[in-house]
């Protein structure tokens, strides 16, 4: 074993985890919170209405960036589940797995703000259209990811059998957006990155992406420790703490 | 047999194989099903022949999905119960050929027979006889991948004893490019269209799953027998 490795695995364990996140929470909470009230109030309050759509376009502040999010969240899983597969770390597991619930719920909530967007811009709340059908079906993916995790009894053996899944989806989700872009679209392109917004629209947009960011990798902390203590609370560490100190 | 890797693979395909033509009622479920599913729309939304004809290509591939899926739970289950499966890992025989193997036994009884039932659904939906050999290409190039993706998911699930339910819903949205480029390929027929994009597309989905799921098979059964 290298030295890498070796520093890894002593920084890795999950004592040391456990409590290196939960001194890190608070670095991301705040400034997470911070900026996703400062970018809502901007989106929402100040920033022109559009001169097309109205105000109504105000719900891409929250439609975007976690439209962006539910990706996102899918690549950081996939990163943990190959490293939980291939060197069999335990906190990378436990990772993957916390990343779940999360892109779940950010890619539900595409689907509801798109879908209530959709109503006054195109007269349906739901269409099939290529992004919306493939947001739809990383959604069902990220809950067959939470589904086999909880079926497999053993928690070792149901993290890696997830996290295998877990990379079978990222094969496949590109071929499915692909499949489903050329079936049908009906959904604007991309705008964000052409230079088309007006920058007191894009602000509040990018505040609220790094917001979110900031969000996830809170929840995602927090998360990681509620199952570390959850699946090691027979070791000794988890005793010990458990009798001296109050849960933090 | 030359190498002793093409004699175990002969030899388990032979196994699953004459264990898949013993069991006549398994052999034939899928196919029942597939005719069943199939009969069920002619019978919920009319008999109009040009209703038919247009959902005809969808109906055939969403029953060749559901007949194919729900037949997988004889890929492993059997031999996870019987000790079988540990005599494969255990075997010196690298796993993802010998789970080619079963795979490719497991298409033979099931998607092979749904490839070759096809065109009876076909003549059932009004389809023109020029049309039958497109839905057959698309279920020879198509049925395939299913197998493949649906026994990772059984291998995903070996030991559980639950598959059924959330086996399908965890292998289906993964279906879904098949899917799409199969029937749009049967639909680009029907409509004059020329079909080598979509053929193409079936084929690089084959290619991506016979080089890539033995291995993710292989992999996932060594975790649930771990």
């Amino acid at each position: 074993m290298n030295r890498l490795m070796r520093w890894i695995h002593i920084k890795g364990s999950p004592e040391n985890y456990y409590r290196l996140a939960g001194r890190l929470i608070p670095w991301f909470a705040i400034p997470g919170l911070l900026l996703l009230v400062t970018g809502i109030v901007y989106g929402l309050v100040f920033a022109p209405p559009d001169y097309q759509q109205g105000d109504a376009y105000r719900i891409i502040f929250i439609h975007v960036p976690s439209a962006w999010m539910s990706l996102f969240i899918y690549l950081g899983m996939s990163v943990a589940a190959a490293i939980a597969l291939i060197w069999r770390i335990k906190v990378a597991e436990l990772t993957a797995m916390a990343c779940a619930p999360i892109g779940a719920v950010f890619t539900a909530l595409t689907l509801l703000t798109g879908s209530l967007w959709g109503k006054p811009m195109w007269g349906t709340y739901w269409e099939w259209d290529a992004r919306m059908t493939s947001e739809l079906i990383l959604l069902f993916i990220y809950l067959a990811i939470m589904g086999l995790y909880q079926a497999i009894e053993d928690r070792r053996k149901a993290a890696r059998a997830a996290s295998l899944l877990v990379l079978v989806g990222l094969v496949n989700i590109p071929i499915i957006h692909y499949s489903v872009q050329w079936w049908s679209t009906l959904h604007q392109g991309v705008t964000v990155l052409d230079r088309k917004m007006d920058p007191s629209m894009l602000w509040p947009l990018l505040i609220v992406a790094v917001a979110t960011k900031l969000i996830f990798a809170t929840n995602l902390l927090q998360r990681t420790r509620l199952l570390l203590i959850s699946t090691e609370s027979r070791k000794r560490w988890v005793r010990e703490m458990a009798k001296t100190e109050t849960p933090s | 047999m030359s190498s002793p890797l093409i004699a175990a693979m002969t030899a388990l395909f032979n196994r699953d194989m004459r264990l898949g033509i013993r069991n006549r009622g398994e052999l034939a479920s899928p196919l029942l099903f597939l005719v069943l599913i199939a009969s069920l729309f002619p019978l919920s939304i009319g008999r109009d022949p040009a209703l038919l004809q247009q959902i005809a290509p969808g109906v055939i591939w969403v029953s060749a999905l559901l007949a194919s899926t729900l037949s997988l739970g004889q890929v492993f289950s059997r031999d996870y119960d019987d000790g079988t499966l540990e005599q494969l890992l255990l075997s010196p025989q690298p796993l993802a050929a010998l789970v080619l193997a079963k795979v490719a036994a497991h298409w033979v009884t099931t998607g092979l027979l749904i490839t070759l039932a096809s065109p009876l659904l076909a003549l059932g939906y009004q389809l023109p006889a020029d049309i039958i050999p497109v839905v057959m290409i698309s279920l020879l190039m198509g049925t395939p991948v299913l197998s493949f993706i649906g026994a990772i998911g059984v291998a995903l699930t070996v030991g559980l004893g639950r598959g059924g339910m959330f086996l399908t819903l965890m292998v289906l949205p993964l279906t879904v490019p098949v899917l799409i480029f199969a029937s749009s390929m049967i639909a680009a027929a029907m409509g004059g269209q020329p079909i080598e994009g979509h053929l193409l597309m079936l084929a690089a989905i084959l290619v991506l799953s016979l080089t890539l799921a033995p291995f993710v098979i292989a992999t996932a059964l060594k975790i649930g027998m771990s």
